[in-house]
């Protein structure tokens, strides 16, 4: 059991680090809209999983699998309202200039 | 495993370093929006993995659920905001 769980919080970690590399790296909201909201949703699902099996059967892994429920109900519907708001006040999407 | 826990809280703190970077920088407001998003996030995450630490998942798991709710639905509201609002 401690394998499977020092396996899934390595997973997860190795996504959250993508993500963060991804937000400082990516030129403009619409690229790093993607790091944000899709790495870091998979980094979270195996962290949490990861925890949730180490707890075992009873109350605290049905509450950490709530947890979960509510970070992917809200997290998508953020990043959709937050990108129309952008695409709405006239940013453009960057596009890599031709020669 | 009590050193394996500490490596882990310590690189998520540093994750939060790199999120706290593009909420200062970031060009539009809506870049230090989703800097907000993926904030709250890591949070959430660092205090399930807090409590798994010192052995109280249940009372940090509390904390963490008040947590998420306070946070994304802020960052929620702001973001409708915008929506219909567009920039100020």
């Amino acid at each position: 059991m401690d394998i499977l769980f020092i396996i899934f919080i390595v997973a997860g970690l190795f996504f959250l680090i993508v993500a963060a590399i991804g937000v400082v790296r990516l030129p403009d909201v619409f690229s790093r809209s993607h790091a944000i909201s899709l790495a870091d949703s998979l980094g979270a699902f195996f962290l949490l999983v990861g925890i949730a099996l180490h707890e075992g059967l009873g109350k605290n892994m049905l509450k950490i699998l709530m947890v979960l429920a509510l970070l992917y109900i809200l997290n998508p519907v953020i990043a959709h309202a937050t990108l129309r708001a952008a695409l709405r006040s006239g940013l453009k999407p960057w596009q890599k200039e031709t020669p | 495993m009590k050193t394996f826990l500490f490596c882990v809280l310590v690189l998520l703190a540093i994750l939060i370093g790199a999120y706290l970077f593009r909420v200062l920088q970031g060009p539009t407001i809506f870049d230090r929006l989703l800097g907000h998003n993926g904030i709250s996030t890591k949070a959430i995450i660092l205090l399930i993995v807090m409590g798994v630490y010192f052995e109280r998942v249940d009372m940090f798991i509390d904390i963490s659920i008040g947590y998420a709710l306070l946070n994304l639905v802020g960052a929620l509201a702001v973001a409708k905001y915008l929506e219909q609002k567009g920039l100020p």
